[in-house]
């Protein structure tokens, strides 16, 4: 079993956090959340369709009792539309977390820097624990920990990619640049992307589209369920060193002659 | 009074507390949160805090969502 980690207030065992969208329904998104073994789970914030009120709710499933909701601002591209957003989901789910997104490029997803730093001030000062999604740029990720954001959540590749860990050198950097929680938010494809990302030292990993657009996502939330645990128990192992040429693992000496 | 309620103009002749609006909407037993004019309304005020002529209300829930 690997060590614990915090996030703010909040004592957290499983190092898997994963979405709710893209699934096909409520029933398939519980069963993989339960597969996944995921402690934390985030949710959108939408305006209720008036007419189609009497449909079930995504909270019906994922009880905020049983599970830690980690509300976000998904679809947010000023500060201050994030900030209401934020507030908005701390009302409707008596949370102080939020994960924070300012997006800056509906194209490719990317972040808006400059909107995100503004939106993490204002919610820090506001009592939320903020963990905002941010490129894989060490110094947004040092000046976010200054203004006291609980974790960092670079990407690992742009949201729904699937693309894996494109530049771990970066990823490594932003580990020797920040104390607080790093979580690898987006990219992740398969499991080995997840291991690669723990692997690192990253505190966690986030994904949704990893899991819910799998053929079968509920094998896939195990498969990152173990893929997580693998990784981060390699880390906490402490990795053989690389060398180019090969060491016999088998004794030199004694060797029989059989010729 | 004109109202926009989630993007639709709606009209009343009574006075609408926020308590009234979710009421006459069937969404009292609903989780939901309320914004008008983009300032939360807290649900310990639903009872007290009006909805006024030309308002934009947003009543939002929380659906699936990653990222």
């Amino acid at each position: 079993m690997s060590s614990s980690y915090r996030l703010g207030d909040l004592e957290l065992h499983s190092r898997l956090i994963i979405g709710t969208g893209k699934y096909k329904s409520f029933e398939e998104n519980r069963h993989a959340l339960d597969a996944s073994g995921a402690e934390m789970i985030t949710v959108a914030v939408r305006r209720l369709d008036l007419s189609t009120r009497s449909a079930g709710s995504l909270l019906d499933w994922i009880p905020p009792d049983r599970f830690h909701i980690l509300p976000n601002t998904a679809g947010c591209t000023t500060a201050n539309e994030a900030v209401t957003t934020a507030r908005l989901a701390r009302e409707l789910l008596d949370t102080k977390l939020v994960k924070l997104e300012v997006i800056g490029d509906p194209r490719t997803l990317f972040p808006d820097t400059t909107a995100t730093l503004e939106a993490a001030r204002i919610l820090v000062a506001d009592g939320f624990t903020v963990l905002p999604y941010i490129t894989d740029d060490p110094v947004a990720c040092m000046r976010l920990e200054e203004m006291g954001c609980a974790a960092v959540m670079p990407l690992g590749a742009p949201i729904g990619s699937g693309l894996g860990i494109r530049n771990p050198a970066n990823i490594r950097i932003i580990l020797e640049s920040v104390s607080c929680p790093v979580i690898v938010d987006a990219g992740v494809g398969t499991a080995s992307d997840a291991a690669i990302a723990m692997e690192l030292g990253c505190t966690a990993v986030l994904m949704n589209s990893g899991i819910a657009g799998a053929k079968d996502p509920i094998k896939m939330a195990h498969a990152m369920k173990l893929a997580v645990e693998a990784g981060r128990a390699a880390y906490e192992a402490g990795r053989m060193p690389r060398r180019l040429h090969a060491q016999a693992s088998s004794p030199e000496q004694g060797l029989i002659d059989l010729s | 009074m004109k109202y926009v309620l989630n993007g639709e103009s709606h009209e009343t002749p009574d006075p609408l507390s926020v308590l009234d609006l979710l009421s006459r909407f069937d969404l009292r037993s609903r989780r939901v949160a309320v914004a008008i004019n983009a300032e939360v309304v807290p649900k310990s005020r639903f009872a007290e805090v009006y909805v006024r002529d030309g308002d934009k209300v947003e009543v939002i829930h929380a659906v699936g969502g990653g990222a």
